[in-house]
Parts: C-alpha cells; sequence; structure tokens
C-alpha cells in the first residue's frame, strides 16, 4: 500500500487557557491523495483545532502535548519551521471561513490573488496576472479583468468566496483545508459553492478536508467522514456508510436530529440526554454540563 | 451567477491613491468645508507677507488702539483695527496662523508616528510589548495634560521647539491606544490567517495587510489631534510659554488683548475668532475623514 497523504496519530493537545483542558485526544486519522475527508462535530469538538494544527497556525493557546502530523511521511510538528514554511501555502493551502473578512478590503483582488503565485513560485508581476486571469475562468467568474482590479467590498459573497477558492487552488496544492467554507453562504449559493469546490478537487487531484457541522453538507461533497466529540473521534468511515448505517448511537441521534426533506414528520429529533452520558463516559469527562 | 456590485456609498480605501479614491471623500460635505478653509489658511501662513496690508511687527504709537474699519475714528488701511502698540491686528492674524499651523502639523505628525509604532507593536505583537506599552500609557494618562505641558515647556525652556515637544510627549498616547485597539481587532479578521498560511512574515502582515486597514482611523485622528494641538499652542501662548512676544501668535495676542478689552475689545476677539474657526475646522474634518473613510473597513 502506498503512503498515505496525511497521517495524524495519537494527536493530542491541551488549553493552556482553560487549565489544561484537553481539547484533542488522541485523535489518528489517515488522509489519501484525492480524498475528500468531512471533518464533523459539534463546536469545541476539536474539527478546527485539527484544521489548525495541519495549517501549522495554532494559536498560542493550544499546545500539543502527544502524537504526529506526518504529511507525506514528514512529521509537520517537529518540522524546521523554513521547511515547514515551504509546504504551508504551496502543499497545504486554506479555503477560510468567511468571505466577508478573508480578504483585506484595502487590497485590490489581483495583489490577494497572486499573492501566492509570486511568494512561493516567484512569479513574474505580468506570470501571475496570467494565471489569475486563467483562475478566475476555473472558478467561473465572468469579466475576470473587471474583478482582479476591484476592491472586495464591490463583489458579493459567493464571487468573493470563489476568489478565495481561486487562491487555495492557485498553487496546485495537494491538501486544501476547508474550514466551513459554506456557513457564512445564502443556501442557494452555498450549493454552488460545493459543487465548484469538488469540480476543482477532482480537476487538480488535490485532497480536501472539509470542517463543518452541517451533515447535509457532507452527504453532498465528502468521500469519508469523521466525527468528533470534545476532542474524540467518535467514528470514521465512508460517507454513504456512516449516513445509512450509522454504528455509534451519537451518529444516529445526530442524524436523526437533522431535518428529513423526503419524512417532513420525522427529524428534529433533540440528541437524548442518555447518548451525551454515555458519551462523556467513553469520552473520559466529569460528569457536568456541556 | 454573481455580478459585481456597484453601491452608492461605497467608500474606498486610500491606499494606493489614484485620484478616484477621493471621490467619495469629496462627497461628504464637512471634508469639502473643512478642509477648504484650512487649506486657504495654509495658503495664507505660507504667503503671509505677500497677503498681509502691513508688517506685523511695526509699531507706531501715534496710531495706538485705532478700532477696525466703518467705526468711528478708523483709520483707513488698518481693517481691524491696531492694538495699544499701534500694530495692525489683521497682519498679526495672519501671521499667527504661521505657527499655528506649523505647531498643528509637526507635533500632530510626530505624535501619530511615535503611537502609531508603539500601538501597531502592542496591539500586533502581544505579549510582553503590549504590557510594557499599555502600563506606560496607563501611567502617562494619569497626569493632568494642560499642567503638565505648562510643567514640560517650564523645564524645557520656551520656543516653539517647547512647545512641540511637549505636545507630542503628552499625546502620544492617544495615537497609541486607538490604533492598537484597531490593530487588535483587525488582526482577529481571517485575512490575517490567510496571510499567515501563505507564509507571509509577521512584520509583513503588519505593515502591508494591517496598517493599510488601520490608516482610515489614524488620518482622522490626526486631523483631530491637529486641532487638539492649535489650543495647547494658543493655551502656553496664553500663559507667556510658547514664542518670544514679538513674533504673533493667536495665543500671545488674546493675553495681550485681554488686559486692554475696555480699550479695544478688536485685539482680544479677531485672533479668537480664528482660533475657534481653525480648531472647528480640524474637528469637522477629523469626524467628516471618520466617516467617509470608516463604514467599508469594519467589513
Amino acid at each position: 500500500m502506498t503512503q498515505p497523504l496525511v497521517a495524524i496519530e495519537g494527536l493530542s493537545a491541551i488549553s493552556t487557557r482553560d487549565g489544561g483542558a484537553p481539547v484533542l485526544r488522541d485523535v489518528s486519522l489517515t488522509l489519501e491523495k484525492g480524498e475528500v475527508r468531512g471533518l464533523v462535530g459539534e463546536s469545541g469538538a476539536g474539527k478546527s483545532t485539527i484544521a489548525k494544527a495541519l495549517l501549522g497556525i495554532l494559536p498560542s493557546t493550544v499546545k500539543v502535548t502527544g502524537g504526529f502530523i506526518r504529511f507525506e511521511g514528514r512529521d509537520l510538528l517537529t518540522m524546521p519551521r523554513r521547511e515547514l514554511s515551504d509546504i504551508m501555502g504551496r502543499d497545504i493551502t486554506l479555503i477560510p471561513q468567511d468571505p466577508q473578512t478573508a480578504l483585506n478590503p484595502a487590497r485590490r483582488i489581483e495583489a490577494q490573488l497572486t499573492d501566492g503565485l509570486r511568494l512561493k513560485l516567484g512569479m513574474s508581476k505580468k506570470d501571475a496576472h496570467q494565471r489569475a486571469l486563467q483562475l478566475l475562468d476555473e472558478v467561473q467568474i465572468r469579466n475576470p479583468d473587471r474583478v482582479l482590479a476591484a476592491y472586495p467590498h464591490e463583489l458579493s459573497g459567493g464571487m468573493r468566496q470563489r476568489i478565495l477558492i481561486a487562491s487555495a487552488f492557485a498553487l496546485n496544492p495537494k491538501l486544501v483545508v476547508a474550514d466551513e467554507p459554506t456557513t457564512a453562504l445564502d443556501v442557494t449559493v452555498q450549493k454552488e459553492i460545493l459543487r465548484l469546490i469538488r469540480r476543482m478537487q477532482e480537476a487538480h487531484g488535490t485532497a480536501v478536508i472539509f470542517v463543518t457541522h452541517d451533515l447535509g453538507v457532507v452527504a453532498k461533497i465528502c468521500d469519508r467522514v469523521t466525527l468528533l466529540y470534545a476532542g474524540k473521534v467518535i467514528e470514521h468511515g465512508a460517507t454513504v456508510d456512516m449516513l445509512t448505517a450509522p454504528r455509534h448511537v451519537y451518529t444516529r441521534a445526530l442524524i436523526a436530529a437533522g431535518p428529513r426533506y423526503d419524512r417532513p414528520n420525522a427529524g428534529l429529533e433533540p440528541v437524548p440526554e442518555a447518548v451525551f452520558r454515555q458519551l462523556r463516559a467513553e469520552v473520559g469527562l466529569a460528569e457536568r454540563g456541556i | 451567477m454573481a455580478e459585481i456590485v456597484t453601491t452608492t456609498d461605497a467608500p474606498v480605501p486610500l491606499w494606493s491613491l489614484p485620484m478616484k479614491n477621493f471621490k467619495p471623500l469629496l462627497r461628504e460635505p464637512r471634508v469639502v468645508i473643512a478642509g477648504g478653509f484650512l487649506l486657504l489658511l495654509l495658503l495664507i501662513a505660507i504667503f503671509a507677507p505677500y497677503v498681509a496690508p502691513k508688517d506685523p511687527l511695526e509699531q507706531d504709537l501715534m496710531l495706538g488702539n485705532m478700532p477696525p474699519a466703518n467705526y468711528p475714528g478708523a483709520e483707513p488701511g488698518f481693517w481691524l483695527g491696531t492694538d495699544d502698540l499701534g500694530r495692525d491686528v489683521l497682519s498679526r492674524v495672519l501671521y499667527g496662523s504661521r505657527i499655528a499651523l506649523t505647531v498643528a502639523f509637526v507635533a500632530a505628525s510626530l505624535s501619530a508616528i511615535i503611537g502609531t509604532l508603539l500601538g501597531l507593536a502592542a496591539g500586533w505583537y502581544g505579549g510582553w510589548a503590549d504590557r510594557l506599552i499599555s502600563r506606560l500609557v496607563d501611567i502617562w494618562m494619569a497626569f493632568p495634560p494642560v499642567l503638565l505641558s505648562v510643567l514640560l515647556v517650564a523645564v524645557l525652556g520656551s520656543g516653539l521647539h517647547s512647545v512641540i515637544a511637549a505636545i507630542v510627549i503628552i499625546d502620544w498616547t492617544r495615537f497609541c491606544r486607538v490604533v492598537r485597539a484597531e490593530t487588535m481587532a483587525q488582526a482577529q479578521l481571517d485575512y490575517v490567517m490567510a496571510a499567515e498560511t501563505i507564509g507571509f512574515s509577521r512584520s509583513h502582515i503588519l505593515w502591508r495587510e494591517i496598517l493599510p486597514n488601520v490608516a482610515p482611523v489614524l488620518i482622522a485622528l490626526v486631523s483631530l489631534e491637529m486641532g487638539i494641538a492649535v489650543i495647547v499652542e494658543a493655551i502656553l501662548s496664553f500663559v507667556g510659554l510658547s514664542l518670544s512676544s514679538d513674533i504673533p501668535t493667536w495665543g500671545g495676542m488674546i493675553a495681550q488683548g485681554r488686559q486692554m478689552i475696555h480699550q479695544g475689545w478688536w485685539v482680544f476677539v479677531f485672533p479668537l475668532i480664528a482660533l475657534f474657526a481653525t480648531v472647528l475646522a480640524f474637528n469637522q474634518l477629523g469626524n467628516g475623514l471618520r466617516k467617509a473613510l470608516d463604514p467599508v473597513m469594519r467589513r
């Protein structure tokens, strides 16, 4: 078997601010080349922490206490800074959550879209401009010349998210970390954006880690899913299997909690207290409120 | 398919400065009126020798205490009257703008530079730099500003340099606090995280990504600070701590006119009007700029 693209092994981390409370408990997961993996969980489940660890931007309040993150066999956590900054932004890139704030309001789109091309590939201004036009075409933006000359506030949210996607795929990365890229968008735009990410991912052969709390989004885009609770992996599996035949009671309860368009009278069941009690026991949390 | 949306009141970031970026500023009436007045004042200050009808220092005791034109006993050629030494009030008011504007521009720019550098460092690097600078600001602000400036000029000796130094030493905290808070707010936004993941250095992100977004607030604040500097200079001249009395300053004229207000109100009133209008214009310009530049920065 070939080496996986990303192998997280026994990753544990604590929050230094919260009296050393664990934020990740012995998390292991592997990601193959070209795979779309959903990271699902409630707020505080640790999905964003994993995403940030992959991007090398863990906040100073989070301290890793054990484990590895191997990217193509090399541990990102112990890698020298120089090598790490070679990988970040070229092999691993980010699609941020909120297109309203993810573009700098004081810089033109062209400057922001070509940052990576010029810094990492040393492209000339002219070459980067050509590549930017090409990228905007790829994410289906019409009149790219006008968009490149625009400031972010002149564009709609959907447009901005397309630009962020173009920018994430600009350097043909091996891994794109998408941090809830559709939560800030209208539902109608969401669908287009999901389709776009999927198409870009297939065209570039990129693996994607898709952080979300929306099982509907997972069903549309992910090949495999990892479900987290309180920093611990609850269930791994192919999306189809997990959504149709969940093994863990929590997964089952979460699916029951989502709305069902095919059966309007079912769904929207709150997760029973008994499930949380079982989860807390499994994770090793003391008995207390959530 | 998404389209380019052109909003009507879209204020534009002013970093790269092509002419069209100034349009939204010109739509703000306060900016136009106050800015126009200050521009006029600046021209007067620069060309004072050509604009002023008389030499502001020329004394003629025979022509002392002449009232402004149109008052009985007015002397032709002295539009705003003369003081007790027979010096032309209009010329002295016009020349007074030189000192006022010099102090305004130099003191406001220097305190803006010092305050901004410290504020950026505190807001962006945090940690001990932030603790040190913030405590310093706290201590600084515990001193009553006017008293402190009088004290400083007394220690440094009177003169233009001392006045400017006193204003800068006191007022850098204003910039430091605002810039620090604004930097911290900007640092939370996703574009900063995006820049980090691309691999830009911390200092590159500070100068190229964050500073342009702090600039609008900073520019508005500089304008407000210029108004404050004019006031402080007038206060120091008034108490005789600014410049030697042969150089016309508004504060000095007010102090002089105060003593003879019953014989000649004009010596007191006209420099007061000039001072009032100038400070008002700086404040209105600052508020107008803040309104014209701010909204988009909050997005």
